[in-house]
């Protein structure tokens, strides 16, 4: 029963990591970018959450109105200013770029906020569950991924169903030709920094609720999307969650095994992936 | 009609060597810094040497082979880790450890070069950095070695590495020169070599190098694992130092990864010179700025980014541009003979 259990909240975990995931795996899509500030816009979401939790009384969930749109606008000046510039055929200068920009915002939430772990409160929504069988589940894990089931299918329709999606196939596709047929490729790729943020907005704000988090958390975060990212293979949004419910399987079963192998029981299962299918188990583009 | 006759090819111009001449000075100086230099000032450049070695390994793996590797920090800490296990339970002597944790750094980065070579691009740097991760969380638990909380040296094992307070700094600086000029001759001697051009070709197009005949994976592997190898060779020193070792420092990504790279990026990846010029910088701010805490890191990371952005050579790029000086000369250069008939 305890394995069972254990399965099953991995699994809901899963979503939360496929949310993480979401946004890393739309810029790669569009732009080849990985963004290794990735974690650390997670962490930066959810401090805005606490601050405009703290100064409007809002519960963290309807804190989303406001942060959700403060972050697309938050990656639309982050992609036109500072990021366009980097891209090109170096893998160089948006990597290193975007170190940087990891560094800058960890330390800037340290100075602003301190580096004490803080956690935004959702009140009774954090304990209470509905029991099946014999197991209790709580209502927390079913909403986050309830949430990514629909954030994902939310961003499969847009990709395929809408004109920006079109836009945004079209420029992932070749810059250049996009631009012939009236693209505007910097307003494009901003767009697509923007949609990612917004989808970070809402990992961050769940992330806050689930656990405590201080300015150092970020990286953590962006090790679970990418290895999310990985094993459910690049360019497939429903493979992200796919696998991240496999990381989060993972990690509850290495916490049954041994409390301290939780989170090394992931990365086991991540490199298993990448020496079995290094291409992820349901890839649909090349890395 | 010119023929080759009328041109020849050489190496090194002659400011190389008057710069070189000047740079023998300057080492035979700091081979001498134990007899001039107080205790503090000895061990900043004992620093300063060990930074400088990381931050021309992390440049060969990048800026020449194309590896960009966010995960250094583990054969660092692998190194450390080595260090302490094999003086501690095999009774090792000190620098015989340390020789003994390079090939061993070395031999480990096979397998693991062998899982993430899988991965491209900005994939394989947080690769990297999973593994680093892997690393640290598995010496955690290693309750052997203090688990999560880490070990010290034992005093009987500090005090074997030579006789007397003012011998054992001594020869801890040395070693750590010994160690920069060593990387810095086999960074120098391999990019001097046919394999280095190899690395040089990839570096440019891997297309072309590719249908030239140069196995790729083969030479990144060779580059990978003898960096690895020498990282670790760094990293026992490193903690052969401090004395003291945990997972957390050992395997910390700011002290070995992001600091190494903003010296590279500042100094100028992609040449040998680069990273002695970032790692002066880096110790300048670091002298004068530490004091402010975040607020240093922050205007590190903005150097960085604005580096990257308006000078991505950084500082040598631009120094190079405007004198084409080079220290260690790495390419070749065409003059034409002086005209025998005048």
């Amino acid at each position: 029963m305890d394995w069972i259990n254990a399965i099953i909240q991995g699994g809901l975990l899963g979503g939360l990591y496929a949310l993480f995931a979401a946004g890393l795996s739309l810029i790669f899509g569009v732009m080849r970018l990985v963004n290794i500030a990735h974690g650390d816009l997670i962490v930066l979401a959810t401090y805005l959450g606490l601050t405009v939790t703290a100064a409007t009384g809002l519960h963290p969930l309807a804190a989303l109105v406001i942060v959700v749109p403060a972050m697309a606008a938050l990656g639309y000046a982050l992609q036109r200013g500072i990021l366009n510039v980097t891209l090109g055929d170096d893998i160089l200068p948006p990597l290193l770029v975007t170190f940087g920009l990891s560094i800058i915002i960890q330390n800037t939430l340290l100075e602003t906020y301190s580096a004490d772990p803080r956690k935004l409160s959702a009140g009774p929504l954090e304990i209470a569950s509905l029991t099946i069988g014999g197991l209790s589940i709580g209502y927390l894990p079913l909403l986050m991924f309830a949430t990514a089931l629909i954030v994902i299918a939310g961003l499969q329709f847009i990709f395929y169903q809408t004109a920006l999606g079109r836009a945004f196939r079209a420029v992932s596709d070749n810059q250049d030709i996009a631009q012939l047929m009236g693209l505007n490729r910097r307003h494009v790729f901003a767009l697509a920094m923007a949609l990612s943020l917004a989808v970070t907005a809402i990992a961050g704000i769940f992330l806050g609720i689930r656990t405590s988090f201080d300015p150092a958390t970020g990286p953590a975060r962006l090790i679970f999307g990418f290895e999310a990212v990985i094993i459910g293979g690049l360019g497939n949004l429903w493979g992200t969650l796919a696998g991240g419910m496999i990381l989060g399987i993972a990690q509850a079963i290495g916490a049954q095994i041994n409390p301290g192998w939780q989170i090394l029981a992931g990365h086991i299962a991540f490199l298993a992936v990448l020496a079995v299918r290094p291409r992820g188990l349901f890839p649909r583009i090349n890395g | 009609m010119s023929t080759s006759a009328n041109y020849s090819v050489y190496r090194a111009s002659r400011a190389t060597y008057i710069g070189a001449a000047a740079v023998l000075i300057l080492v035979l100086a700091l081979a001498l810094a134990p007899y001039w230099a107080g205790r503090a000032d000895l061990r900043l450049l004992g620093e300063f040497c060990l930074y400088l070695s990381l931050a021309t390994l992390w440049n060969l793996l990048a800026g020449y082979a194309g590896l960009v590797s966010v995960g250094q920090q583990a054969f660092v800490g692998l190194g450390g880790y080595l260090l302490f296990a094999l003086t501690i339970f095999f009774g090792l002597h000190p620098l015989a450890a340390i020789a003994l944790a390079a090939v061993i750094g070395a031999l480990v980065s096979m397998p693991v070069a062998g899982l993430i070579f899988r991965l491209r691009g900005a994939y394989f740097a947080i690769g990297t950095w999973v593994m680093a991760e892997v690393f640290r969380l598995s010496f955690a638990q290693a309750s052997a070695l203090g688990g999560g909380s880490g070990t010290s040296l034992p005093v009987a094992i500090a005090r074997s590495l030579a006789d007397g307070r003012a011998a054992r700094e001594a020869t801890s600086y040395w070693l750590a020169l010994g160690i920069a000029i060593l990387v810095i001759a086999i960074a120098y001697l391999f990019l001097r070599s046919r394999r280095g051009l190899a690395l040089t070709a990839i570096r440019d197009n891997e297309l072309a190098a590719a249908s030239l005949g140069i196995d790729i994976w083969r030479t990144k592997f060779v580059v990978y694992v003898v960096v690895g190898g020498l990282t670790s060779l760094v990293g026992a020193l490193i903690f052969l130092q401090k004395l003291r070792i945990s997972p957390d420092a050992a395997f910390s990504v700011n002290d070995w990864t992001a600091f190494v790279i903003f010296i590279v990026v500042i100094g100028g990846i992609g040449s040998l010179e680069g990273p002695i010029i970032g790692t002066i910088v880096f110790f300048l701010l670091r002298e004068t700025l530490a004091d402010l805490g975040a607020i240093y890191l922050i205007v590190l990371g903005a150097v960085a980014i604005a580096v990257m952005l308006f000078a991505p050579k950084g500082l040598f790029g631009l120094l190079y541009d405007r004198t084409g000086f080079r220290l260690f000369p790495l390419g070749y250069r065409v003059q034409p003979k002086p005209d025998k008939e005048a």
